[in-house]
């Protein structure tokens, strides 16, 4: 296991992914920019403290003998630059809510915010990595990954340096030209991961990314998640079904329940980073999760014995 | 970890230099069973010639059987093209509009039932003893095949792959040119195959009916003159025909989809 963290010198210096930032004409990089510049992490959070809202958004479905009320009065606010998990009992919203967010979904009701610009279409700049890696399958891993700039009519030589930059951060400078059947489950999902990111996005959206992975996988692609995002600075609101992922990755974890699907209630996580895998073990770690599994059981979710892991 | 490794090396040979000696082989046998066969029971080449009695008949009527194999190809291939020009684009407005799908596509997938050779006495007598009665019979029994593989294949893309194209701001146009249309290749080819093969069906059922030219022509009249073995010259040759056509098929798909699981051969 001598690779299950890539030491820091593999991946590149966070000057290089600056400088391609500077490059970028993308306005919506501009922000990235000044985050990774001279303001740190934690003063830009207080300083812009809703970089997305959501405000009495509902979303109910009509199904062909009935309406399923998906999303019942959703607020939130997440900062710019926060990591955010949604964690809550199968089919109780939480794709739903990312689906609203991306624009890819229209609202019932409600209104939503990112950045400056209410949700009303497809939300531009936001990268997304769903539970299934979706690569297309006739193009190499280095290629789906340069998808993203093809389709937003980026440069083509910057992009394809970022490209490689990025996958060499996930381990995979090796594999630029395999196809995706050539990529193990845990690869693929990376691949995926670097081409969310490829254009720098200030928001990352991801539904279970990790739920198909095995838990060694699964561990190793927490930890390049954590290394990726402090290094962009992005904000990332990331749908979990494991209580441990969601303590582990977060700053806030946002717990919710079904039927209708609302927040119950929002946990913040005062682990320090960088997070490392020992601290599973702490005390501090436990409690968080005993916290969340409590909020479960009081849902009625969880009964005795049942409040590990999924 | 292995993952950092880079991708092993696996000599393996490309299915085809595999399987091709050996179906070669088990046909070679065959042809001698049945020579030997013919030899041994001695049965009079009118009626069964032994495959060296075709050879010398397919040597002897090179010229006769170069000139129907021409009209033939060309119905199958007018034939074929005419079902993928009309047969692509109606699986793309079929996919596309919810009108097309409900009302034309239910009555398409419903007439795959009609034997539609049993239509080519009736194209005849509509058409005229031309051309254009074998290449419409030929164009009809190909096109379903298409259709019908082509719609599955549009809509085999997975939902989240459109929301994900959505996401990056894809236009329509790109949607189906990068998304939908490559993923939906396997399926297209897959249909063709299938279209092709029926098109030499098409094409000599349509001659049987009523031709002055073609392969089936020829079968047809050898047969009124009980001249068996140019029966089987015929036959013989369409046969080739029909496989250099799936042959041309299959090896256009391999080299635009090296990706596809009925391809994939390791490489590097
Ligand atoms: N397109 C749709 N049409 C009708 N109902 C839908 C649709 N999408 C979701 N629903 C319903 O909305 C509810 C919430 O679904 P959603 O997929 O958001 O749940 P989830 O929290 O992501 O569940 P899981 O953890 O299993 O992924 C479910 O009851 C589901 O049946
Ligand atoms: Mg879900």
């Amino acid at each position: 296991m001598s690779s299950l963290r890539i030491t820091e010198d593999a991946a590149p210096s966070q000057s290089t992914l600056r400088g391609w930032f500077k490059r970028s004409s993308n306005p919506a990089c501009g922000a990235v920019l000044n985050r990774a510049g001279a303001v740190s992490q934690s003063d830009y959070v207080s300083i812009h403290k809703d970089y997305i809202s959501i405000r009495g958004t509902s979303k109910s479905f009509v199904g062909r003998n009935a309406v399923v009320h998906a999303l019942s009065e959703v607020d939130l606010d997440i900062a710019d630059g926060e990591f955010v998990s949604v964690i809550g009992p199968s089919g109780c919203g939480k794709s739903t809510l990312l689906m609203l967010l991306a624009g890819l979904e229209p609202a019932s009701s409600g209104t939503m915010r990112v950045g400056n610009k209410n949700v009303d279409g497809p939300t531009p700049d936001l990268g997304i990595v769903f539970q299934q890696d979706v690569l297309l399958e006739w193009r190499t891993a280095l290629q789906n990954v340069l998808l993203q700039a093809e389709i937003r009519g980026q440069d083509k030589t910057a992009a394809t340096a970022r490209a490689k930059e990025l996958l060499a951060m996930v381990g995979l400078q090796n594999f630029l030209d395999a196809y995706p059947y050539e990529l193990s489950g845990g690869m693929r999902q990376r691949v995926s991961i670097c081409r969310a990111l490829l254009h720098a996005p200030p928001l990352l959206l991801m539904d279970e990314p990790f739920g198909a992975l095995d838990a060694l996988t699964r561990d190793q692609l927490q930890i390049d998640l954590l290394r990726l995002w402090s290094k962009q600075k992005m904000t990332v609101m990331f749908i979990t079904h494991s209580i441990s992922e969601a303590v582990f990755l977060s700053d806030r974890i946002v717990v919710m329940s079904s039927r209708p699907g609302r927040i119950e209630e929002i946990i913040k996580i005062d682990l320090p980073r960088p997070r490392r895998l020992s601290m599973r073990e702490t005390p501090e770690f436990l409690a968080y999760m005993q916290k969340v599994t409590a909020v479960f059981k009081t849902l009625g979710v969880l009964r005795d014995e049942e409040g590990d892991d999924e | 970890m292995t993952d950092i490794a880079a991708p092993a090396v696996m000599p393996s040979r490309p299915a085809w230099q595999i399987k091709v000696p050996y179906a070669l082989l088990s046909l070679l046998m065959l042809l001698l069973i049945w020579q030997f066969g013919t030899m041994i029971f001695k049965t009079p080449p009118y009626l069964l010639p032994s495959p060296v009695d075709i050879g010398f008949k397919i040597v002897k009527d090179w010229k006769l059987l170069l000139l129907h194999s021409g009209v033939t190809t060309f119905e199958i291939v007018t034939g074929f093209i005419i079902s993928v020009l009309i047969g692509l684009p109606l699986a793309i407005l079929v996919t596309y509009s919810p009108m097309f799908d409900k009302a034309i596509y239910p009555l398409i997938v419903g007439s795959q039932t009609i034997p539609k050779v049993a239509l080519a006495p009736l194209m005849l007598a509509w058409l005229g003893f031309g051309y254009a009665p074998k290449i419409l019979i030929t164009a009809l029994v190909a096109f379903f095949p298409i259709v019908i593989n082509s719609v599955v294949g549009l809509r085999s893309a997975p939902p989240q792959m459109l929301h994900l194209a959505r996401s990056m701001g894809a236009s329509s146009w790109q949607i189906f040119f990068r998304f939908r249309l490559p993923q939906a290749l396997p399926n297209i080819f897959a249909g063709m195959k299938l279209a092709v093969v029926l098109a030499v069906i098409g094409a000599i059922v349509a001659e049987f009916v009523g031709a002055d030219a073609g392969l089936g022509y020829v079968i047809i009249t050898a047969g009124s003159s009980f001249d068996i073995p140019r029966q089987f010259a015929a036959i013989v040759v369409l046969s080739v025909i029909g496989m250099a056509f799936f042959w041309l098929a299959s090896w256009i798909e391999r080299i635009s989809l090296p990706w596809h699981v009925s391809i994939r051969q390791t490489h590097h």
